[in-house]
């Protein structure tokens, strides 16, 4: 094993000298899960997220993780790590687009379970003909499943908000899966600057005997027992049991928002708040989206960013409280859906200044100027 | 620090009561408690679950798994310190034994189980409650089924961060917070004779 020493998740994150590296966002994970003081990984291969996980393997080889291996499917994949999980291991997988589908029961799963797993989503579309492109529709279908969802705009955040989700998810009063998500390809197959803590330092482990449900250690007491279900009665006492439960997974999320503070600096980022036009969007949409800003600016139009980087807990306060004088709210997505439009909609007190779009998909780039159309529009 | 106006009280609420935390209470930091929804130092909240305990017909303590097996260094010592409380409150203990859900065959007369805590708190006619030693994900789920379904005011002494659902809750409760809830439960008897 490599020596590394533990360190507070805070130095780590915050104070730790950081050297500046250039490298692609796949890189920055494996550069992340070396600081994360995993137990565990498991892998399956599918693009865009193949290469992370493969780089994950590398530092198996070298001595950074205990165990890693690889499993028979997606499927396959996330039940093992939620048996990892339910033994209390700290545990990372990645996936992303058909993959995440074809694994899409084990999320809600995993949530319900109060289970920390950290898991990467490099997303790409998901459709007929097939696509390796990149798409952020998978990150509609899970919206729902109780997981926390982080999105990173580049390999700077993809890196820290790997280490972040790590720390987070494991409070006692939060303990359901993080999801970091990621634009496939825009971010993990390019190049970018991310500054890195030294590779000698680590978080400290998880304590699993501070979970919120019972550890599955089958050698000790009193966590000898499965967590057995009560779903196999129909009536109204199983019903309210069920409801109970998952009220309490959902407000597991609500109690993350201080978390998310302290470590991500927030829910959302603002740039120019207060401008009359504001544009809402989240992973390399914000790129995009900062980029048509200047270019706007140097036509003498003003407009502010509002960068989401937790989809869950959705900032819905704070976005209301921000967009609450805007004219106008332009929502550029990378899917046909425009889920986040959606949510939007469902925050601001008068959505008919919301604008849904503009939307690219199907692995299509969104050049700055077709925001700037929207912004220019707006303006008038 | 919590803004939130939503009130944790005795209930029954209703047909499913929502989550405190949905409703924007908040948990404590270090230091602090909770009193039906509203963050108070610890040290009020200690006073409030004596006098609760004290006024109750039929208080009634529920320690779960993580107090009633001596699985760790100081458990042992705590579950004592339980039972001097509860000697000295003149409260009942009804264990949590494990988490699986026994109805219809549970027998409410000796054990309670989160997934029907109500069973327990009617056929006892309890009512206050104390949890402790219960992990956090079972007492949330049964503290809102009481709330929803019961009249029973509910105490939560939390080793971790403390339940919303509860309509008192303490954090990191350990020994020295049991001994000293003991301490006020005896003061506050004498001071009333």
């Amino acid at each position: 094993m490599i020596e590394q020493r533990v360190v507070d998740p805070e130095y780590l994150f915050f104070s730790a000298e950081r050297e500046k590296r250039f490298i692609t966002g796949s890189e920055a994970v494996k550069e992340a899960i070396k600081r994360a003081n995993i137990d565990m990984a498991v892998s399956y291969p599918i693009t865009p997220q193949s290469e992370s996980m493969h780089l994950v393997g590398d530092i198996y080889a070298e001595g950074y993780i205990p165990e890693y291996f690889r499993g028979e499917n997606e499927f396959a994949v996330m039940s093992a790590v939620a048996g990892a999980s339910m033994g209390g291991v700290r545990i990372f997988t990645a996936t992303g687009g058909p993959g995440t589908l074809r694994a899409f029961e084990t999320f809600p799963t995993w949530a319900g379970a109060r289970l920390p797993i950290v898991c990467a989503f490099m997303t790409r579309g998901v459709n007929s003909p097939l696509t390796i492109q990149p798409d952020t529709i998978e990150m509609a279908f899970m919206l729902d499943t109780g997981i926390m969802m982080f999105h990173a705009e580049n390999a700077q955040d993809l890196h820290d908000m790997i280490l972040k989700a790590f720390m987070i998810a494991e409070k006692t009063d939060i303990h359901i899966p993080a999801g970091v998500f990621v634009d496939g390809f825009f971010v993990t197959h390019t190049r970018d600057y991310v500054d890195i803590a030294p590779e000698d330092i680590k978080l400290p482990p998880y304590n699993p005997y501070s979970a919120p449900v019972p550890v599955m250690d089958m050698e000790n007491v009193p966590v000898r027992q499965m967590r057995d279900p009560f779903v196999m009665k129909s009536n109204f006492i199983s019903y309210a049991a069920h409801a109970s439960w998952q009220q309490e997974i959902l407000a597991a999320a609500e109690r993350a928002r201080k978390y998310i503070d302290k470590y991500m600096g927030g829910l959302l980022e603002m740039e120019n708040e207060g401008a009359d036009i504001l544009i809402i969007a989240s992973g390399t949409a914000v790129s995009q989206s900062r980029e048509a800003i200047a270019m706007a600016r140097q036509e003498g139009i003003d407009a502010g960013l509002i960068k989401i980087k937790s989809i869950r807990p959705f900032p819905k306060n704070e976005i209301m409280e921000i967009t609450r004088k805007a004219k106008a709210i332009i929502v550029p997505e990378f899917n046909r859906a425009g889920w986040l439009c959606r949510e939007v909609k469902s925050t601001v007190a008068d959505t008919t200044k919301v604008v849904g779009g503009p939307r690219v998909f199907g692995g299509m780039t969104m050049p700055p100027e077709l925001i700037l159309a929207e912004i220019r529009r707006c303006s008038e | 620090m919590s803004t939130s106006n939503y009130q944790v009280v005795a209930g029954p609420e209703g047909y499913l009561p929502p989550a405190a935390a949905f409703m924007g209470v908040m948990l404590p930091e270090k230091g602090d408690a909770l009193v039906e929804g509203k963050i108070v130092p610890a040290e009020e909240a200690m006073q409030k679950i004596a006098e609760k305990i004290l006024a109750a017909k039929n208080p009634v303590f529920f320690p779960g798994p993580l107090l009633l097996w001596n699985w760790k260094e100081g458990v042992a010592e705590k579950a004592a310190a339980l039972k001097k409380l509860a000697e000295s409150a003149g409260a009942k203990i009804i264990p949590m034994p494990d988490y699986r859900p026994k109805y219809p065959m549970i027998n409410p007369a000796v054990e309670i189980n989160p997934n029907h805590p109500n069973l327990t708190i009617w056929h006892n006619k309890i009512d206050v409650c104390l949890f402790i030693g219960v992990h956090c994900h079972y007492a949330n789920m049964a503290l809102k089924i009481i709330r929803g379904g019961t009249d029973c005011y509910t105490i939560a002494l939390c080793a971790e961060a403390g339940h919303e659902d509860a309509m008192i809750t303490l954090r990191d409760a350990g020994l020295t917070e049991l001994n000293k809830l003991n301490e006020i439960i005896i003061a506050m008897k004498e001071g009333g004779k």
